[in-house]
């Protein structure tokens, strides 16, 4: 939720949504929860032929994305998930949300039953910086955005990359495509699932699907 | 619904300036209530030109107590259209871009066969004898001027209130015809409360001497009275105690102090009398209490086995569902059942509630956000269906 950068490759796109857009096949159907303003599934929309929903939870953004054209609707990951149908969606995106979430486990399951696949990226708490901050200031690090104290920060339940991988582990979720990247949104080439992800990335990015 | 038009006279005149079809015997009307409607006319207004394709239309569904002069001046009462924010050129319903169309609806009273028009089987006022009408109904009516006019599909229908409940029907049960549906501050189903509200009104009606048992035009009387308080009392649901505190609060009204008596001492009464008064000059009795009537029938899930979703399964129809968060007639929660129901078909929706304390009437009236977003959806539709710009 912080240090984002646009991709600087002329798409315009903020640098962690261009890895997720890059694994979504093109003329599929996406739905996208926590749009924001609509600027992944605009991006998707015109340069992938996606068919594109959108779920956002502060209205500014429902209406920010309705009037540049999107079909969104206003709602939250927790709540209004369970009235889509089962595998409506060739995929379904979470992008920086899952931290935000009440219930990051039932979301989790929600997101794989109403799509194929599911594209889900968190910012990782298991990062040396994190660990540092709090370990050498003995204060809550921010890790949303800054100068939001662990009083008013909406990530109520921060995760790391080793937690996600044994929460995945433990719903049976396939993970089918795993990366590490940097606190902009950068790719690593840290290779995930050892130690080295989990202390060094700044975000997990995983594509999931029911087994 | 506020009454943005006012008229001296007294009792509704005939229209004059429109266009009307009126369907002969081989083309009879079933209603739901079984009766056969034989002959029958329905006047609209149109705005704008029809493009080659007749890709361009857009129906415009007025609201229980709206008619088809949306746009332009009113020829009854002298006064603008009551969406003429909406309608015309450069609005969000440009008439450079789009050809708009507005059908006053079956029961009203502003040239289309209601219960002030004439029974061809008598000769006389319908009055009491008029057949009910449901909003399916006034849809049927309105598809028969589509056909007349050779116009397959709509490239969208929208409208407020009693007009969003028109638009669902549409998109409903002929989603084949709609490209783009646009219900504002409406439900899929009239609420008790609102149903409640709708018989004090017929109530207020009815329990005026001069109603006659609804026989008042053969009488040569008129009800002003009862349709005035039933106007009234309408007329608050429409705005919102926000609205209320900051136009009127409780001020008085030519007076500095209590007058000890029931005068218009407040200048919410006073507003109030004037809308009740106003609104007698243009509006026919038994057509509010048939138009009522037919939007407390409404129920779009019961005519699909009570499951509303159903209602909508496989729809093609593009949805851009409003509401308004002071709106306490139609509360944004009857808008969020309508965007569930669309979303457990997958359906394509968009739904904004706009932030107004305008209450139920902020869909009549200039709101920044609400025509943004509507411009949006609209272009990006128009987009989609290959509609040129203005």
């Amino acid at each position: 939720m912080s240090d984002f950068q646009p991709a600087g490759d002329g798409s315009g796109l903020r640098v962690d949504l261009l890895a997720i857009a890059d694994l979504i096949e093109p003329s599929s159907r996406v739905l996208d929860i926590g749009c924001g303003d609509g600027e992944l599934l605009h991006f998707l929309s015109g340069s992938k032929d996606v068919d594109g929903r959108g779920v956002e939870l502060s209205q500014a953004g429902v209406n920010a994305c309705v009037s540049r054209g999107l079909s969104v609707v206003q709602g939250d990951a927790d709540a209004d998930l369970a009235n889509y149908p089962e595998q409506a969606f060739d995929y379904v995106v979470l992008s920086q949300t899952l931290q935000a979430t009440r219930n990051p486990r039932q979301v989790l399951l929600e997101l794989v039953r109403i799509g194929r696949r599911a594209i889900v990226t968190f910012p990782n708490f298991g990062n040396w910086r994190i660990r540092w901050r709090l370990m050498a200031g003995g204060r809550m690090p921010m890790m949303g955005n800054p100068g939001e104290y662990w009083y008013e920060t909406p990530n109520i339940h921060p995760c790391t990359i080793r937690d996600f991988v044994v929460l995945c582990r433990d719903l049976g979720l396939s993970i089918e495509h795993q990366r590490v990247l940097d606190g902009a949104g950068k790719a690593q080439t840290v290779r995930i699932g050892g130690s080295w992800a989990n202390l060094f990335g700044g975000q997990g990015l995983f594509m999931l699907r029911r087994p | 619904m506020t009454d943005p038009v006012f008229s001296e006279s007294g009792a509704p005149q005939p229209v004059h300036g429109g266009e009307s079809i009126t369907f002969g015997e081989n083309s009879a009307l079933r209603l739901d209530c079984g009766i056969e409607l034989a002959q029958f006319t329905l006047a609209y207004q149109t705005y704008g030109e029809l493009n080659a394709e007749k890709s361009n239309v857009v129906l415009v569904c007025h609201a229980l107590t709206g008619d088809q002069y949306v746009a332009g001046t009113h020829p009854v009462t002298g006064k603008s259209g009551w969406w003429n924010l909406m309608v015309g050129p450069g609005l969000p319903l440009d008439t450079n871009r789009y050809f708009v169309i507005c059908v006053n609806v079956l029961g009203g009273c502003m040239g289309s066969t209601g219960p002030k028009e004439t029974d061809p089987a008598t000769g006389k006022p319908w009055g009491p004898s008029f057949p009910f009408v449901t909003v399916a109904d006034m849809v049927r009516a309105q598809v028969m001027v589509l056909d007349h006019l050779g116009i397959d599909q709509l490239f969208c229908v929208i409208g407020g209130s009693m007009g969003g409940m028109q638009v669902l029907e549409w998109a409903v049960s002929h989603p084949e015809r709609v490209f783009s549906a646009v219900p504002i501050a409406a439900a899929a189903r009239h609420s008790a409360q609102n149903i409640a509200f709708h018989e004090v009104g017929r109530q207020a009606i009815m329990a005026d001497p001069e109603w006659r048992e609804g026989n008042y035009l053969l009488h040569g009387t008129h009800p002003h009275a009862g349709l005035a308080v039933a106007r009234m009392a309408a007329h608050i649901t429409y705005l919102s105690e926000a609205a209320l505190r900051r136009k009127f609060g409780r001020k008085l009204q030519d007076r500095d102090t209590l007058s000890f008596g029931f005068d218009a001492d407040f200048q919410v009464e006073s507003y109030l009398r004037h809308q009740g008064s106003t609104f007698v000059d243009r509006f026919d009795a038994n057509s509010y209490l048939y138009i009522t009537r037919a939007m407390d029938y409404f129920d779009l899930a019961a005519e699909h086995d009570g499951n509303l979703a159903s209602a909508f399964r496989n729809t093609p129809v593009r949805y851009c569902v409003i509401s308004f968060t002071s709106d306490w007639l139609f509360p944004t929660p009857e808008s969020r059942e309508i965007v569930h129901a669309l979303t457990a078909e997958a359906a394509n929706v968009s739904f904004v509630e706009v932030k107004t304390d305008k209450g139920h009437d902020a869909f009549l009236l200039d709101e920044p956000e609400f025509f943004k977003t509507l411009v949006g959806f609209l272009n990006g539709a128009a987009n989609r269906r290959g509609l040129k710009g203005p």
